[in-house]
C-alpha cells in the first residue's frame, strides 16, 4: 500500500538493454535507504503495477519519474508522455535516454532496412513469405495490435520536456544515490542540468599525469591490437580514448580497467555536437600532412560514426542518416 | 522528376556557407570584389582568423541550420600565418568527410580549398563550381527533413530539441 507521506517515485524502461535497471539493483544495500525514503509506485521490471494504475493517478502526483532508454516505438512515446504528465520531475536516466545511446546507432539505417536485416536477410532466418511485424492483425474476429516501430530513434527530450539527466551506460550507483539525495533534500541544480560534474573525464583519470601536452600519433589502435601499458595515458598509446571530450562522473572506470573511454557520459555543457568535437580533437592528435598520409592514418579508424557517436547519434546536430529519398517523399 | 529537385526549377537556390581565413582566402574574396569579378550570390562568407579555427561543429551546425554546402578556404600548405593551422584543417576535414559520407551527406557538399590572397579569380571559380555541383545534388534542407522525420510522432507539436526549434524558425 502506498504511504502518502513519502515521495512517490516511478521507473520506466524504453529502448535499452536493461543495464540501467541493473544499476538500480546495484545500489545493493543502498537500495534499502532509497526504498525507506521513497515509495516506488511503478517499476515494470520489478513490481507488478500496470499502466492503468499510473493513468488512474492525478497529474503531477508522482514526485520523480526516472525514464531510461531511447524512444523508438509508439508505445515508448506514449509512456514518455504519460510519465511527463504524472511526474513533477522527469529524469532521463542513462545514455540512451540522455543522448540516444547504442540503440541510437540504428539511425544510420531506416525502418525498412532494419526489418530486412532482422526478418529476411540473416542466414539463420527462414522467412520465404517475407513476413514482417504488423501493427495490427485480425484473426478469428479478434484484432491484435503491436506498437508502431518508428523510422528514427529519439532521445527522451526530443519527445517530452526533461528536467534532469543522469548520464552513463549505465549510470554508476553513486550518481544515482547522489541524485536521489539531491531530490530528497531539494538541493537540485538549475532545471535541464546533467547531474554529473561539468569537466572532462581526463580530470578523474589516474593516468592524467602521463598525458603528453602534444600528441603526434601515427596510427590508431584498437584495444585487442596492443598490449596495454596500465601506467600510461591510453591516448598516448594510440588508443582512441574519448576522455578529453567526455563528461566526468564515472571516476574513469574504463581506463582503470585498461579500456579506453568510449564516451557514454556524453559531452560537457560547452559542446553541442560531441562527434564533431571529437573529430576536431582527433584531427589535432595525429601526425600527417599529405592527403595520402592522412588517409593512411584515418584508415586505422574503421568505424568513425560508431566511434565518435557511439552513444549520441540521435542527439547529434544531424540526428540521423539523411534519407536519399526525395524531400517530398520524406515529408510524408 | 529529377529536374524538379535541382536548381531554379522549383525556385530554390542552394545556400553555401563559406568559412574564409582572414590572411589568405578572405583577402582573395576582397580582391575579387574590388576587381569586380562576378560570382554566384549563393555564398554567405564568414571570416575566421584561420581555417584551423573552423571546428567541425561549425560545419555540422551550418548543415543543421539549412546550409546545402560548406566551403572552407585557407592558405596554401606552407603559407599558414599560424604555421600549421591549415594542416590541422586538412586532417579534420578528411575525418569529417568520412563521417558525413556515412550520414548520407555527399562529399561535394563540403569543400576545402587553398586560395592565396592574390587568387581572387580562384575564389570566383571555386564558388561558381561548388554552387553548380551542389545545385546538381539538390537541396539538403535538414530543417525540412527534421520536420519530415518528426511527422511520425503522435504529438507533432510536442517539445523537441531547442536548437531544432531555432533552426525551424530561421524562415526556410
Amino acid at each position: 500500500m502506498s504511504n502518502p507521506t513519502k515521495p512517490q517515485v516511478a521507473f520506466y524502461w524504453c529502448a535499452s538493454c536493461g543495464g540501467c535497471e541493473e544499476a538500480v539493483v546495484d545500489l545493493a544495500d543502498g537500495v534499502l535507504a532509497v526504498v525507506d525514503a521513497v515509495d516506488i509506485i511503478f517499476w515494470p521490471v520489478a513490481l507488478d503495477f500496470k499502466r492503468s494504475d499510473v493513468e488512474a493517478r492525478p497529474d503531477g502526483s508522482i514526485a520523480v519519474a526516472f525514464v531510461n532508454g531511447a524512444v523508438r516505438t509508439s508505445e515508448q512515446e506514449e509512456m514518455a508522455h504519460l510519465m511527463r504528465r504524472k511526474a513533477q520531475v522527469l529524469i532521463a536516466f542513462g545514455a540512451c535516454s540522455h543522448l540516444g545511446g547504442i540503440p541510437g546507432l540504428a539511425n544510420l539505417w531506416d525502418r525498412k532496412t532494419i526489418f530486412r536485416g532482422s526478418y529476411s536477410d540473416p542466414p539463420s532466418v527462414v522467412n520465404p513469405e517475407g513476413t514482417l511485424p504488423q501493427e495490427s492483425w485480425q484473426e478469428d474476429g479478434r484484432m491484435t495490435t503491436l506498437p508502431a516501430f518508428r523510422d528514427t530513434v529519439r532521445t527522451l527530450d526530443q519527445v517530452v520536456e526533461v528536467d534532469y539527466y543522469i548520464p552513463g551506460c549505465p549510470p554508476t550507483p553513486k550518481l544515482l544515490m547522489d541524485a536521489v539525495q539531491a531530490i530528497l533534500t531539494g538541493a537540485l541544480p538549475p532545471r535541464g542540468s546533467v547531474l554529473a560534474p561539468d569537466i572532462a573525464l581526463c580530470d578523474q583519470c589516474h593516468l592524467k599525469a602521463t598525458k603528453p601536452d602534444r600528441l603526434l600519433l601515427t596510427s590508431f589502435k584498437r584495444p585487442h591490437q596492443v598490449l596495454i601499458d596500465p601506467e600510461t595515458c591510453l591516448l598516448a598509446q594510440g588508443l582512441l580514448c574519448l576522455g578529453p571530450a567526455t563528461r566526468a562522473g564515472c571516476e574513469a572506470l574504463c581506463p582503470s580497467g585498461n579500456m579506453p573511454c568510449s564516451g557514454c557520459f556524453g559531452p560537457t555543457s560547452r559542446v553541442h555536437d560531441v562527434g564533431a568535437k571529437l573529430i576536431s580533437a582527433v584531427g589535432s592528435a595525429f601526425d600527417a600532412s599529405s592527403p595520402d598520409a592522412i588517409e593512411a592514418v584515418l584508415s586505422t579508424i574503421p568505424d568513425p560514426v560508431g566511434t565518435f557517436y557511439r552513444y549520441s547519434l540521435p542527439a547529434s546536430r544531424l540526428r540521423r542518416k539523411v534519407s536519399q529519398a526525395a524531400p517530398a517523399e520524406a515529408a510524408q | 522528376m529529377e529536374e524538379q529537385r535541382v536548381g531554379k526549377a522549383n525556385g530554390q537556390e542552394p545556400t553555401i556557407v563559406a568559412f574564409f581565413c582572414t590572411w589568405c582566402t578572405y583577402t582573395a574574396a576582397d580582391l575579387a570584389g574590388t576587381s569586380r569579378m562576378k560570382y554566384a550570390p549563393n555564398v554567405r562568407i564568414i571570416r575566421v582568423m584561420c581555417s584551423g579555427r573552423v571546428d567541425p561543429q561549425f560545419v555540422v551546425e551550418a548543415f543543421a541550420q539549412g546550409a546545402d554546402g560548406v566551403l572552407i578556404g585557407g592558405c596554401h600548405p606552407g603559407d599558414c600565418h599560424y604555421v600549421e593551422g591549415n594542416y590541422k584543417t586538412l586532417r579534420r576535414i578528411a575525418l569529417l568527410k568520412r563521417v558525413l559520407r556515412e550520414m548520407g551527406i555527399e562529399d561535394e557538399r563540403l569543400r576545402l580549398e587553398w586560395i592565396s590572397a592574390s587568387e581572387g579569380d580562384k575564389v570566383a571559380r571555386v564558388i561558381n563550381d561548388m554552387v553548380e555541383a551542389v545545385r546538381r545534388l539538390g537541396r539538403l534542407d535538414l530543417p525540412g527533413k527534421r520536420k519530415g522525420w518528426d511527422a511520425e510522432l503522435l504529438h507533432h507539436d510536442g517539445p523537441t530539441e531547442a536548437l531544432a526549434a531555432a533552426a525551424a524558425s530561421d524562415g526556410r
